[in-house]
């Protein structure tokens, strides 16, 4: 029913409402051989253009908004003087980094110090090919979707690698460090916590997720996928998991330590001026904004109005999805904010051993216990042919009860294995050198 | 799906252009006025000792090579998950003892201290 209601307007390829008015109307002088093609490259930058544009203007008014966000968490306003309410602050700061002198150290390895800079920036821009922006308005709807998303989104620790060694610089080569040990440990978490929901939409592609978490009556019942609503009610547990590992992937606090400025000043950029310096925030930013819109689609149900029975998805011809996308993606980025604003940096070792001590357990319980009982329920809907509003009750209550018991088990296990021998360390502790000896000990 | 892929060939290049932009726009903004002690290394005011090109902790090396066994799991549970609700049982015992011999091989790791932070 819905489907009708938007065309698929960045949708790559045949049946493209811009491709094929620039086939009928303005590309008709062209030879037959190449009109397609052209079609096609002149779709495809149109479409790139309006997701750079839209991602740009996020992306700027997020640091205004950070700012002003984490002031008032403490207790200041924030910046005011660049334009009404410093709405022109983000203006001002591309400026101010755009004209300041290039300073290259020395002793750095040029070449590799100036690619570092360059490389950190493509990947954080390509993760946004498969985010939707609504039902239909997304750019390239793989059938991999999340695998490209993780494998892309990946491969920026290299440049930031090839940052921290290129600078030549102490301070930036553990700043670098610390970043690939942290990306790598939280990837497993990460990747580990969304199985489960790919096992319960039966596929890897950001619509058929979306598509999956349909809200009975909404009208966008996926015939496939498992009838739980979003996975958030199904997945709890992985949402948090997912949650904390994507801060971690970012490298915001409280797992900045790979640019923790009280220790070695700003990690692997220390070295970097000017608009090089601003091209890593530039990739920080977009991987953030792209985190929070992966995690609304995979959690959140992406596009889907948040009412039952599909209320204000629609407003007249108009299809509300973008608007519920965009709040939903700037919740998740609120929520970066917030836990910026309130929470201490962690130590190394309580870092990694987070990850592999907790998270990664505790996802991989997660995905067996979905993979249990999504089985089970599997067949008991099968077997007995429950449908409609109560077979989702059932599913949802089942899946809540058993991320309870799971929630329950972690806990009480992990309390027995800190009374054990003070593992896994992730106590915050005031103690000064010979703390994380202890941990270890 | 080629479609696809080909819109993602165009966002591609873009998305290489994006910092070379920047860089070009910079270039002919900024000023430059290089100097010796303006290039030294960054070190709070004191020079550097020694070269930072080291031989670096181990550590770090032992939990990449967890990773690389976790991560390659991964790849084989994607497949498996999204095929699931089609599947017999025995696909879903076989993954539960697929993930119970990694749960054994990172319980291993942890007894033999290979998750400790140095």
């Amino acid at each position: 029913m819905m489907m009708e209601l938007m065309p698929v307007w960045l949708q790559a390829g045949a049946g493209n409402p811009l491709r094929e008015f620039l086939l009928e109307n303005i590309l008709t002088g062209l030879s037959e051989a190449w009109r397609p093609l052209v079609a096609d490259l002149l779709t495809w930058s149109l479409t790139c253009a309006l997701i750079m544009g839209i991602v740009q203007v996020t992306m700027l008014y997020c640091t205004l908004l950070e700012r002003k966000f984490v002031g008032r968490i403490q207790d200041r306003i924030g910046p005011n003087r660049v334009g009404y309410w410093g709405l022109l602050q983000p203006f001002a700061d591309m400026v101010k980094m755009l004209t300041k002198e290039d300073i290259t150290p020395a002793v750095a390895h040029r070449s590799v110090y100036n690619l570092g800079a360059i490389l950190v920036v493509p990947p954080a821009i390509m993760v946004f090919a498969i985010l939707p922006l609504s039902l239909g308005l997304v750019a390239s709807d793989l059938s991999v979707g999340f695998l490209y998303f993780i494998s892309v989104a990946s491969v920026v620790i290299v440049p930031i690698f090839m940052a921290g060694w290129g600078s030549r610089n102490k301070f930036a080569l553990i700043g670098a460090m610390r970043a690939v040990a942290q990306t790598v440990s939280y990837e497993i978490p990460q990747v580990l916590s969304v199985v489960g929901v790919l096992l319960l939409a039966g596929s890897l592609s950001t619509g058929d997720i979306i598509l999956a978490q349909g809200t009975v009556g909404s009208g966008a019942q996926a015939s496939q996928g498992f009838p739980g609503g979003w996975f958030i009610l199904t997945q709890p547990i992985a949402f948090v998991i997912y949650l904390m590992a994507t801060t971690a992937e970012v490298e915001r606090t409280p797992f900045d330590i790979p640019e923790a400025e009280s220790e070695i000043i700003a990690g692997y950029h220390t070295e970097y001026a000017g608009i090089k310096f601003g091209l890593f925030q530039l990739s920080q930013y977009f991987m953030t904004i792209a985190s929070a819109a992966l995690g609304s689609v995979l959690f959140l149900g992406g596009w889907m109005s948040p009412f039952p029975g599909g209320l204000l998805q629609t407003l007249g011809p108009l299809n509300l999805g973008f608007f519920w996308m965009g709040a939903k993606t700037l919740l998740l980025i609120l929520g970066f904010m917030w836990l910026r604003g309130t929470w201490p940096r962690l130590r190394s070792d309580q870092l990694m051993g987070f990850a592999w001590k907790v998270l990664v357990p505790l996802s991989l319980a997660n995905l067996l216990i979905t993979a249990l009982l999504g089985w089970l329920l599997h067949g008991w809907w099968n077997a007995s042919g429950a449908q409609g509003l109560g077979r989702s009750a059932v599913v949802v209550v089942a899946f809540l009860a058993a991320n309870g018991l799971l929630l329950f088990g972690a806990m009480l296990g992990f309390g027995r294995l800190r009374a054990k021998g003070g593992r896994p360390d992730i106590r915050f502790e005031a103690t000064g050198v010979g703390s994380s000896v202890e941990g270890a000990a | 799906m080629v479609d696809n892929w080909g819109f993602i060939a165009v966002l591609t290049l873009v998305a290489f252009t994006v910092p070379l932009i920047g860089l070009a726009l910079s270039w002919l903004l900024r000023p430059h006025r290089p100097g010796p002690i303006k290039q030294t290394t960054y070190e709070c005011g004191l020079e550097t000792i020694g070269d930072s090109w080291v031989q670096f902790k181990v550590q770090y090396y032992l939990y990449a090579l967890i990773f690389v066994l976790f991560d390659v799991e991964t790849v084989f549970l994607y497949p498996w998950a999204v095929a699931f609700l089609g599947l017999p049982l025995f696909a879903l015992v076989e993954m539960v003892i697929f993930l119970g011999i990694l749960a054994i091989g990172l319980i291993y790791a942890w007894r033999k201290g290979a998750l400790e932070w140095v």
